[in-house]
Order: C-alpha cells, then sequence, then structure tokens
C-alpha cells in the first residue's frame, strides 16, 4: 500500500505528490467495518434488552404539559446550511475520489466550484454560530467527555453505570462535529491554495507560489482532509439511517422532534426551551438558541 | 534538462506474432506492458528512463496489423501499416487522399518507412517539460509547468487546455477526425470500436493519456467509412522546418460541394489542443452556403472563437484563422 505518492524530477531528486489513492479504498473500508461493528454492537444490546437503560439525570423531568408538542431542533437557517454544505461537500468527495475509481469525466470545475459553495456555507455557518447562536452548545467540556466514556463502555457491554441524558447535542454529535470541521478546514485552505495552480478567473495562476516540497505537504493535508471526510460521511449516513436516530434526521428535514422525543431522549435542564415558549400548542416552540447550562 | 542516458534500462522483450498473443501479453502484463510499434517514441521515453516497462510487447511481427484493405464500403488501415504504405496505397490515395497527405507531412522518408499509421496517433505529447520528466500532471504529479506565465509554452494549446496544456503532435491524427475514421481496440476479452474523436481523449477526462487506450488496449485497425470518399480534402501542416519537424498546426477538411454549395463539411485542427479538435461550429457555419471566399473567412473567423492563447502562442489564433479559410476555399482561389 502507497501512503503517499511520490516522483521524480529531471535531477532525479524526490518530489513528494500527495497520498497515495489506496488511503481512498482504506477509508471506504474502514467505514464499511465501522458500520458492521456497530450494528453487531447494537444488536448485542438489543438482544440484552439494555440498549437505554433507566437513566439518573437531575433536573430532566419538565413538565411535560409546557412542553409544545413540537420542539424546534433545527431553525431553516440550520437545515439549508447543513444540505447545502453536505451537497457542496458530496459533490467535492465525489468529483475527488469518483475519477480514481476509473469513471472519467471532467471533474475539476465542479470540484472547484463545489468548494467555494462549501466556504460559502461554512462562512456562512461559522458567522451565524459565532454571532446569532451559542457556539458553547457544541463545545465539548469534561463533563462530556465522562459522558462519552460511559456511553462507549455501555456500548461494548462492559459499563454498568447508567447513562445520562444529553443536552441538545450528546457528546458523539460534538466530537463528529469538531472532527468534520477540522478535516474540513484543511481541505478548504489547502484547496483554496491549490487553485492558484489552476486557470481560474480567481486567481493569477503561479505553480511556484510554493516550494516543491511545501506544495506537497499542501497536497498531501489536502487529500487526508479528502479520505477522512469519505469516512465521516459514511459514519454520518449510517447514524442517519439508523432507526433510533431517524428521528434526528426528520429534525433535520423538518426542524422539529415531538414532545416526546424532547422529554426522552434529552435532558431538558440541559436544554431548556426559551422562556414564554413552552405553553403554546399550535406553533412548535424554537431550540436552535440553546441556553448553556452544566457545561453542556 | 532530462538525465539522458545511452543505455536503456532492461525489460522482457515479447515478439508475438497473433494479435491474440499481442493481448495475452498486454493484458498479463497491464501497467506494466508497452506495446512497442516502430519505437519512435518510445525508445526515447526508455532511453531517458521515464518510462520504464517490464515488458516490452513489439508489434512488428504480427502480419495481420499491417493489412490496408476494403472494409464495408470504406477501408480498414491495420494499425502497423507503415507511414509509407499509407501515403502510396492506391486504395488510399485515390479514395482518401487526405490521410496519405497526411501520412506524407510526417517527420522524414526514413521515419516514415518504419513508422506506423497507429504509432502516430498513438503518440505521447511532445511538452518538453514533461518529456523532460518534470512532475507535472501529465506525469502523475500535481502542476502544469508549461501554462504558468513565465513558462516557455509557444508550442502549446490554445484550447482545450485542462491543467495541462500539451498538444498532440500526431499529423495523421487530424485527417481521421476529419474522415470520421473508426478505431478499432481490443484487449483480451472485447473489442470495441471508437469514433477517432472519442478515441482522442483531454485532461479533462484523463491527464495522463492522449487517447483512450488502457493498459492492455491495442489499437489494432483504422477503419474509414465511405462518407467522404473522393470529398474535396485540404491538408496543410505549419510547422518551424520543412522536415522532420511537428506541427505548430495542423489543418484537414473533407468538403463534400455541389453545384458550388457545401453539402456537408469536417474540419479538424491539431497542434492548438491536447487532442485534434474537430470544428464543429465551423462546420455548421459554412454547410449549405456556397463554397467561396466569403464562406472561407466566415469558417475562418468561427474558427478561433474558443481560442484562449497563453504568453508566448498567440500567434496560433492567425495561424488556425488562415489555416481554416485555406481549407474552405475553393480550389482555384
Amino acid at each position: 500500500m502507497d501512503i503517499l505518492r511520490r516522483a521524480a524530477n529531471p535531477w532525479d531528486q524526490e518530489v513528494l505528490l500527495g497520498i497515495g489513492w489506496d488511503l481512498f479504498w482504506w477509508a471506504v473500508a474502514a467505514g464499511a467495518v465501522f458500520v458492521v461493528v456497530h450494528t453487531l454492537l447494537v444488536w448485542r444490546l438489543s438482544r440484552r434488552a439494555a440498549t437505554r437503560p433507566p437513566t439518573a439525570t437531575p433536573g430532566g423531568a419538565a413538565d411535560a404539559t409546557a412542553v409544545p408538542p413540537r420542539v424546534v431542533r433545527h431553525s431553516l437557517g440550520s437545515r439549508l446550511f447543513h444540505w447545502s454544505m453536505a451537497l457542496a461537500m458530496l459533490v467535492l468527495l465525489g468529483t475527488a475520489f469518483v475519477p480514481v475509481m476509473g469513471f472519467r469525466f471532467d471533474w475539476v470545475t465542479i470540484h472547484w466550484v463545489a468548494g467555494l459553495v462549501l466556504i460559502a456555507t461554512v462562512a456562512y455557518h461559522v458567522v451565524r454560530a459565532t454571532f446569532f447562536q451559542s457556539p458553547r452548545a457544541i463545545w465539548v467540556g469534561a463533563r462530556d467527555v465522562r459522558e462519552g466514556a460511559r456511553e462507549l463502555r455501555h456500548l461494548l457491554g462492559v459499563g454498568e453505570a447508567p447513562l445520562v441524558k444529553p443536552g441538545k447535542y450528546a457528546v458523539g454529535n460534538k466530537l463528529y462535529h469538531h472532527g468534520a470541521a477540522a478535516a474540513t478546514l484543511a481541505a478548504i485552505a489547502t484547496g483554496v491554495l491549490m487553485m492558484v495552480r489552476i486557470d481560474t478567473p480567481l486567481f493569477t495562476q503561479d505553480p511556484y507560489l510554493l516550494g516543491d516540497a511545501t506544495w506537497g505537504m499542501v497536497y498531501v493535508l489536502h487529500g487526508a482532509a479528502g479520505v477522512l471526510l469519505v469516512l465521516m460521511v459514511i459514519a454520518h449516513v449510517y447514524f442517519a439511517v439508523r432507526p433510533e436516530k431517524r428521528w434526528q434526521t426528520r429534525a433535520m428535514i423538518k426542524g422539529w422532534i415531538t414532545r416526546e422525543e424532547y422529554l426522552e431522549e434529552h435532558d431538558t435542564s440541559r436544554w431548556p426551551l426559551p422562556a414564554g415558549e413552552g405553553s403554546g400548542e399550535g406553533e412548535p416552540a424554537t431550540g436552535d438558541r440553546v441556553p448553556v447550562s452544566a457545561g453542556g | 534538462m532530462a538525465v539522458i542516458r545511452d543505455m536503456m534500462p532492461a525489460f522482457e522483450l515479447f515478439q508475438p506474432s497473433s494479435v491474440e498473443d499481442a493481448l495475452d501479453l498486454l493484458g498479463r502484463y497491464g501497467k506494466d506492458g508497452w506495446p512497442l510499434a516502430a519505437g519512435l517514441d518510445s525508445f526515447d521515453w526508455f532511453k531517458d528512463r521515464i518510462k520504464r516497462p517490464r515488458a516490452v510487447i513489439d508489434l512488428g511481427g504480427i502480419a495481420s496489423l499491417k493489412e490496408i484493405r476494403e472494409h464495408d464500403g470504406g477501408l480498414e488501415i491495420g494499425a502497423m501499416a507503415t507511414l509509407a504504405e499509407v501515403s502510396r496505397d492506391p486504395l488510399v490515395s485515390r479514395r482518401f487522399a487526405l490521410l496519405s497527405d497526411a501520412a506524407r507531412h510526417v517527420a522524414t522518408p526514413q521515419i516514415r518507412n518504419a513508422g506506423s499509421l497507429g504509432g502516430n496517433l498513438c503518440q505521447d505529447t511532445r511538452c518538453w517539460y514533461y518529456r523532460s520528466g518534470w512532475p507535472c500532471y501529465r506525469a502523475g504529479g500535481n502542476v502544469c509547468y508549461a501554462s504558468a506565465p513565465e513558462a516557455m509554452n509557444r508550442e502549446h494549446c490554445v484550447m482545450g487546455a485542462k491543467r495541462c496544456v500539451a498538444v498532440s503532435p500526431s499529423d495523421t491524427a487530424a485527417a481521421v477526425v476529419a474522415l470520421d475514421a473508426r478505431m478499432v481496440v481490443r484487449d483480451r476479452r472485447r473489442e470495441r470500436v471508437l469514433d477517432a474523436e472519442d478515441f482522442f481523449i483531454g485532461p479533462a477526462i484523463d491527464i495522463t493519456r492522449m487517447t483512450a487506450l488502457e493498459p492492455g488496449d491495442l489499437l489494432t485497425a483504422i477503419r474509414i467509412p465511405a462518407t467522404f470518399a473522393g470529398a474535396r480534402f485540404y491538408f496543410e501542416k505549419v510547422r518551424d522546418r520543412q522536415s522532420w519537424d511537428f506541427p505548430l498546426v495542423t489543418v484537414a477538411s473533407a468538403l463534400v460541394v455541389r453545384d458550388g454549395t457545401i453539402e456537408s463539411a469536417r474540419v479538424a485542427l491539431n497542434g492548438v489542443a491536447p487532442f485534434p479538435v474537430r470544428l464543429h461550429e465551423v462546420e455548421q457555419a459554412v454547410t449549405g452556403r456556397p463554397q467561396n471566399e466569403e464562406t472561407a473567412t466566415l469558417g475562418g473567423d468561427v474558427a478561433v472563437r474558443r481560442v484562449k492563447p497563453l504568453r508566448h502562442n498567440d500567434y496560433k489564433l492567425p495561424l488556425m484563422r488562415n489555416l481554416v479559410r485555406r481549407a474552405l476555399r475553393p480550389a482555384e482561389a
């Protein structure tokens, strides 16, 4: 297996080109293994009828009558961001790796245009999350780490401690967000640099902007971010279609979760509904701006 | 400059006597196998040690690949027929003089006596950054050295570029596109017949190849349909010196003219893009018009609509315009 691709220049000096394309197949294989192993673990848990043992979340019991029938989990803006970013990401990964799989087509222009769309969506998200939402809602604190470890032990069947309901986002969601953000930002930063090497209306073409070795590192980072995102997209789609997670998928499509899902799946003290929006029966209450509590 | 060496690295040489044996060897070695026609392109690669195949399959001993025969009203020319044979063959020159004319313009008499039609069509680009062993896109790298603003790109693309700006160097490629030829490609399992236009692929589709041939594939024959047999042909190659040189721009056209009106036209250029370019817009513009100076001027102007020269090759723009104009003029003009 080639981890890195290298070539020789006319003086027989080695030049780093990028990651070996075998890594793409390893990412696909790792994604498949993850799906199979997780499915088996969850299946084993269900056989033991212990997928969700009784929780002991203090303060988690909200007054059910004060919760509207539908609670907004993702506002329209959040959903538009998610789906436009997802579309851009799929186009980027498709145009990057489908040619590697042997299906040839004119992919370069589609790739960098999709990259620009991705940059726009990420910029929108960063501004919105920073100034109009609570970025701390997605931070991973010490409590999250403890809860994550507990969930992992539970999944592996080695822990007896009861699971704890999360706030708006479970620790798995938070970790996924940060991993995807890091890989995406790395891909964006290196991708913008790489655009200088091709003919686009945005930059004056300059293949010598960086030295060969630095360019090699840029391509390695871009490729590594790409294969990591392949793995993460596989995991993400897998969780989106799992039966016990479909309420989250529906929330990302329609925006809301039901009162029962809110009460059953979330610690309401860590994701309280905004004041004054809990008694209505018709319109869903908004929960997109998440008040921070208990380290969430 | 590249590290030029006089000795080729060792490889296994196979000299099959049948197409089936050759295909079997090519299939067995895959990417490590190299089909050798006359070696006029290959040996440079080997000597420079830029291409290092494990096995070389010499096609020179396969008699069936050298035949020129009638086929379905047209002609089938074996890929190993020499350029000299193609240029002299009465069947070719009587009905498809465009191809014999193109073959006659290749390099030198010595090269035409050894070089094959298939080899000429399949030869790799002459971009010297690539030929000198730079790790450019076409060599599997991440950059086109020739497209940079300070690059030496006088002979490179003015259209059809996609990251790589190398041009197809084949003289006969424009002719087979203009003649609507079909390329017979075989591997161990099947035979494919590709339009000449589809046979030559640009860097947008695959930046490391100039043709649709994949490892294990062999171009066995070129079929020329009867469509343009006896049409009005025009071939012109502009090069820096009048012998032993690659084209700066080549034009090949086939016109069916009745009562002074162009009934159908196929016009192709080479040396302007990474593949021979069929000028569909020119063909549409001139079809149905009288063959005269005005139509020729129109065709020349349409030909350069999508041209995007590099720093040192904008001379190709008037060259293209005038060559297309000449290709469309009446013979007496």
